[in-house]
């Protein structure tokens, strides 16, 4: 997040005073590092990883990782049920479940933003029917909302993105449309608008900036929800299928073998752990800098 | 008092109404949007003749608009018809409320679960706060709200049915027991079987899920109540019971924690939702006989029916607990009321 805005400073006062505020929280700080590593394993996957992610070697079945016997170098972190290399399928695990939370978190927040402030802006029977319909998203467990929308659409790794889109654009919408209908009652949207702004203008130039804050902490969020629940459609055998890297997909079929090795079952949870708690802490962290009415 | 009480129940209750209708109206797309032809997908792989079909789509009423066939689903719904399975042949209400005692269960075990550890925790964080417990909780807390819960559950199984053999795997019960099903709760049932030993192996069972279930319950709990806690602790109240000379537990459990426990009580009520999400997962994994575990399955099965009216019948319980907890909440806190 950071260097996004680095590129663009509005003025420097204001950045350093936000980066203050935000390292104030260690625990974001380092959800910040865990961010950075991952997204330059996900860029540098073809260099550093040591085989493809689904290359079967057929002599290395199960092979521990090196600290254990057995473990061999050409596989730092074993290998799994048909020989395919533990670390560069975690490695390029990664750069999928970015490219997942990025691609779903940004297609949501696009549309539950337009939704939202639609609903703001049109008020009436518009914004009766929009929320209506969100409240009715919201009441399907959203698990169990995004099984339905899959078993809807088939399964795959696509129809899975769609189905966290369409689960998690409750929570952007009704987001900007709070904040929106908090915006319009200030002095400077009328004066905006007596000035003969039109209604796109004052949508997505006027007010949109200033619904910003809670939309950016809602993002970053909104990548580690999409992370863990494309992966646990994926577990379901409903996400990405095999032999696609998707970190909830490996552990689908990976209970088979809890009792010869636990490396198949334990690393890409680890991952999915770390990933998500990476972008919860930075959440938190950005909430804290940007909002200090809902610090704690 | 009481009318204003009575007005925002109905208004309440008017809410819902459009909800209910789109919500089965969701329902109703499930089958009109899978791919194939729902009398096709129920006489399987033997053929139809398209004579038959033809007639048997009549039957059925595929052939009228959409919108008649909408309130045809519309109307039976209300009057407590939810389909039949295509695989078993039951009705898919009967088959849900074989299965539902047994996922209440492991909720009520979890969050009961997530409470008792939760609350304690929550409150002990918020009393020294900025120690290397509230620290320490507070990374817990976070971690335990990001846990993918699948993998918790393998990674428990892996722990303590694998290395340790403490633990069974899967189930409710171990096999050996039988145990007369009277209020469909296992931990319940199991004091009046006449085996010796049923109900230990009723709670070996219950431990693991009930834990991975109310992982991220617990980890929003403890969070919710330290910092509710931190709210209520500066209040002038509480200064004052300080002042009074009254000893720090008390001033903390029965003042501060009393107020400190409404937005707690709240989250704890909206978490059902989530709850029954989780529970989706983690009866997949322990096979555990309950609606989540039954769902999944259907899907494997094509078992359209099931999937559509299981889901409808969880919407409408989420619709319900959240109607009870607004009025609760209403009931506690006449501002909201307006």
């Amino acid at each position: 997040m950071s260097d996004i805005a680095a590129k663009t400073p509005p003025m420097p006062g204001a950045l350093a005073l936000f980066w203050r505020s935000f390292a104030e929280n260690r625990g974001a700080v380092v959800g910040l590092a865990i961010m950075g590593i991952l997204i330059a394993v996900s860029i540098l996957a073809d260099v550093i990883s040591l085989h493809s992610p689904i290359e079967q070697f057929r002599e290395s079945f199960l092979i521990p990782p090196i600290w254990q016997e057995g473990g061999e170098w050409s596989f730092p972190l074993g290998t799994d049920d048909v020989g395919r290399d533990m670390l560069s399928r975690l490695i390029y695990g990664a750069r999928l479940s970015l490219i997942i939370g990025f691609s779903v978190a940004s297609l949501a927040l696009l549309t539950g933003t337009t939704l939202g402030l639609t609903a703001a802006f049109a008020g009436g029977i518009v914004d009766i029917v929009i929320m209506r319909l969100m409240d009715v998203l919201l009441v399907f467990p959203s698990l169990l909302l995004a099984i339905v929308i899959v078993a809807i659409l088939g399964p795959g790794l696509f129809n899975a993105m769609l189905a966290v889109v369409v689960v998690t654009l409750p929570g952007y919408t009704r987001l900007a449309r709070a904040s929106a209908l908090a915006e319009l009652a200030r002095d400077y949207v009328t004066a905006t608008r007596s000035a003969g702004a039109g209604t796109l203008r004052l949508m997505f130039d006027v007010v949109l900036p200033n619904c910003a804050a809670p939309l950016i902490v809602q993002v970053s969020l909104g990548f580690a929800v999409a992370i863990l629940d494309a992966a646990a459609l994926g577990f379901l055998g409903l996400g990405a299928q095999p032999p696609t890297p998707e970190w909830g997909t490996m552990l689908s079929g990976a209970l088979q073998f809890y009792q010869r090795a636990w490396w198949v079952l334990a690393l890409p949870g680890f991952a999915i752990l770390f990933t998500v708690l990476a972008f919860n802490l930075v959440g938190d962290g950005l909430r804290d800098a940007l909002d200090p009415k809902l610090k704690r | 008092m009481v009318r204003s009480m009575f007005r925002f129940l109905f208004r309440r209750i008017a809410l819902i109404v459009p909800t209910f209708i789109g919500v089965t109206f969701m329902a109703f797309l499930l089958i009109h949007l899978v791919p194939g032809d729902p009398i096709e997908a129920r006489v399987g792989e033997r053929g139809i003749a398209p004579e038959r079909l033809a007639e048997l789509r009549h039957e059925f009423g595929y052939d009228l608009p959409m919108w008649q066939q909408f309130f045809k689903y519309e109307v039976q719904i209300v009057k407590g018809d939810l389909g039949m399975s295509v695989v078993t042949q039951q009705s898919v209400w009967h088959e849900f409320i074989t299965l539902f005692p047994a996922t209440v269960e492991l909720s009520i075990a979890a969050i009961l679960f997530a409470m008792l550890i939760g609350l304690p925790m929550g409150v002990i964080a918020a009393v020294r706060r900025g120690s290397a417990f509230d620290y320490g909780l507070m990374g817990m807390s976070v971690t335990g709200a990001s846990m993918p819960i699948f993998w918790w559950g393998l990674m428990m199984i892996l722990i303590f049915s694998v290395t340790l053999g403490i633990t069974p795997v899967s189930g409710r019960i171990s096999d050996a027991f039988f145990v007369e099903p009277w209020s469909g709760f296992m931990l319940i049932d199991c004091y009046w079987s006449e085996d010796e030993g049923a109900c230990s192996s009723a709670w070996s069972h219950m431990i693991l899920p009930m834990i991975v279930l109310g992982t991220i319950p617990l980890a929003i709990i403890a969070r919710m109540t330290r910092s509710s806690m931190l709210e209520v602790l500066n209040e002038d109240y509480v200064r004052t019971a300080r002042a009074k000379g009254l000893s720090t537990p008390r001033v903390v459990i029965v003042h501060a924690l009393r107020n400190a426990l409404i937005p707690v009580v709240t989250v704890i009520g909206l978490s059902v939702s989530g709850l029954l999400g989780g529970a989706i997962l983690t009866e997949t994994i322990f096979s555990w006989p309950g609606v989540g575990h039954w769902l999944v399955e259907s899907i494997a099965r094509r078992d359209y029916p099931v999937l559509q009216g299981g889901s409808l019948l969880i919407a409408v319980l989420v619709i319900m607990v959240n109607l009870g907890v607004d009025l609760l909440y209403g009931f506690l806190n006449p501002r909201i009321r307006r």
